[in-house]
């Protein structure tokens, strides 16, 4: 257990750190996934089996995602060129570098006191229990936000509407679509 | 009851899984022959698994200021996606691994290939490769949401997310037949994520290969080998997931395993030479418009009967 966690701790970190030494978008971008990657095997070696599959599961989508994102955005996104993806260096890295030992210190400095109780049987349920009990309505409220945020910039970011799809008098089927073949619906 | 195998057993699985894809393989090759009208010779058969030792033997090819890391890391995560995502299957009364949360970790390990695909199209510095690479991306967009909401139905009809839990929960009724929808959708996802038949996309012809265009020798094999294991164990998890696992009259539970394997194996190989290759935005469309509906009111089916319980 121990030695796979020296494994996965450094590379998470290692590959984060990474994130910002490659000047290509694709690398980094699959460096950060790398370090997900590792975070999500470091909640399994924790016991939290459902956590740290979804963290690998999403992070391993999202990255892609983003990953399309930063090469349509950057310029010089396979790093051809050399390029950083850092500014205002030296202050940059001495706040990076005491706040990281101030929290470090912190973990040894602290006495941290005794374990109390035991883990629960099942911790997926645990935290299904959490998020459908007592924090449903957070979720919910959380849901909604995220769902109209999308809907929201979907509409905002689309140059067309239902009137360019059906028509004027909205009875034009199958819908007037760029790429035909779709569901037309 | 299926009981967790020592470890070793991690080691079986590959060969298993490679035994299973080569008959497929084999199997998908004199479906070609028939169509293709040659008679059905051995050698016939054996066409597509003599291809291996000639991939091994064959340059690897490079291309100028292709990624080198990225690309190879993408070709080989594709048949290790399919290696781990099958080590939560059951085979008979054994699985390589019990785990509580097997279900997501099989969803997990196929979507590595979006990532492994992404890379493999990057890597080569080859426009038709990195469109290929591209084409996954949306395909997966497409495809992973009914995937993962027909994987919720299974679960939710075990109200379990242990993959044996599953199998057992069916001792009375398949979840195939009463939850026909995710079934279906399952079975179509299991098409997307290893990029064959209608999901060819990604290396279409069209392309010139796509994502496999610039790969020869050794990558190419591991990138096509990828497809068909991450084939096979799409049907190895059909078994736990929808077809009661191992469970049979009269013969033993790994003899049941492997002949409904089989069975899924078949009918995906013949379906992928009856089936056209689909534009990504054309199913994107149907996936989100129809499947996703589907197979959300799919998923309500279960829980409505846990709750009647």
């Amino acid at each position: 257990m121990i030695a796979i966690f020296w494994v996965l701790a450094p590379l998470a970190a290692a590959s984060g750190f990474m994130v910002f030494r490659f000047s290509s978008m694709a690398r980094a971008t699959i460096a950060l996934l790398v370090s997900f990657l590792a975070s999500g095997a470091l909640l399994i070696l924790l016991g939290l089996g459902y956590l740290g599959v979804v963290v690998i599961l999403m992070m391993v989508m999202e990255m892609i995602i983003m990953a399309v994102f930063m090469i349509a955005y950057m310029m010089n996104p396979a790093g051809l060129m050399p390029m950083s993806m850092t500014h205002n260096k030296p202050r940059a890295r001495a706040i990076s570098v005491t706040s990281f030992l101030l929290l470090a210190a912190g973990i040894f400095a602290v006495p941290w006191p005794p374990r109390a109780g035991a883990p629960p049987a099942s911790p997926t349920f645990q935290l299904g229990a959490a998020l459908m009990g007592s924090q449903m309505l957070t979720m919910v409220t959380l849901g909604f936000v995220l769902l109209a945020t999308m809907v929201t910039a979907i509409v905002l970011a689309t140059h067309r509407g239902r009137y360019d799809r059906f028509g004027d008098d909205l009875k034009r089927r199958p819908a007037a679509d760029p790429a035909q073949g779709g569901v037309g619906m | 009851m299926i009981t967790s195998a020592p470890l070793w057993s991690v080691l079986v699985v590959p060969a298993l899984l490679a035994a299973f894809a080569a008959a497929a393989v084999t199997a998908d090759g004199l479906l070609a022959a028939r169509a293709a009208g040659r008679p059905l010779r051995a050698a016939v058969a054996a066409g597509p698994l003599a291809e291996v030792p000639r991939l091994l033997a064959g340059q690897r090819r490079s291309t100028v200021a292709s990624d080198a890391l990225l690309w190879r890391l993408g070709v080989l995560s594709v048949p290790a996606a399919g290696v781990l995502a099958a080590l939560v299957i059951p085979f008979g009364d054994v699985t390589a691994s019990r785990m509580s949360v097997g279900v997501v970790w099989f969803n997990a390990m196929e979507v590595l290939t979006w990532a492994g695909l992404w890379m493999a199209g990057w890597g080569a510095n080859s426009a038709l490769s990195l469109v290929g690479g591209y084409r996954f991306v949306a395909q997966g967009l497409a495809y992973e949401l009914p995937l993962m909401f027909a994987l919720i139905a299974a679960a939710a009809g075990a109200q379990s997310l242990d993959v044996a839990d599953i199998a057992a929960a069916q001792s009375h009724l398949w979840f195939a037949v009463w939850m026909p929808a995710a079934f279906v959708i399952y079975l179509v996802s299991v098409y997307a994520f290893s990029f064959l038949g209608p999901f060819a996309y990604p290396a279409g012809r069209d392309l010139a290969g796509g994502v496999l265009a610039e790969l020869s020798g050794a990558d190419r094999l591991a990138l096509e080998a990828g497809r068909w294991l991450l084939l096979t164990a799409g049907a190895g998890m059909a078994v736990p997931l929808f077809l009661g696992g191992g469970a049979g009259p009269v013969l033993p539970a790994w003899a049941w395993s492997a002949a409904k394997t089989l069975a899924v194996l078949a009918l995906l190989v013949w379906g992928r030479r009856r089936l056209p290759v689909l534009r990504a935005d054309r199913y994107a469309e149907l996936a989100w418009v129809v499947l996703i509906p589907l197979a959300i009111v799919q998923a309500l089916v279960p829980a409505l009967v846990d709750l009647a319980r």
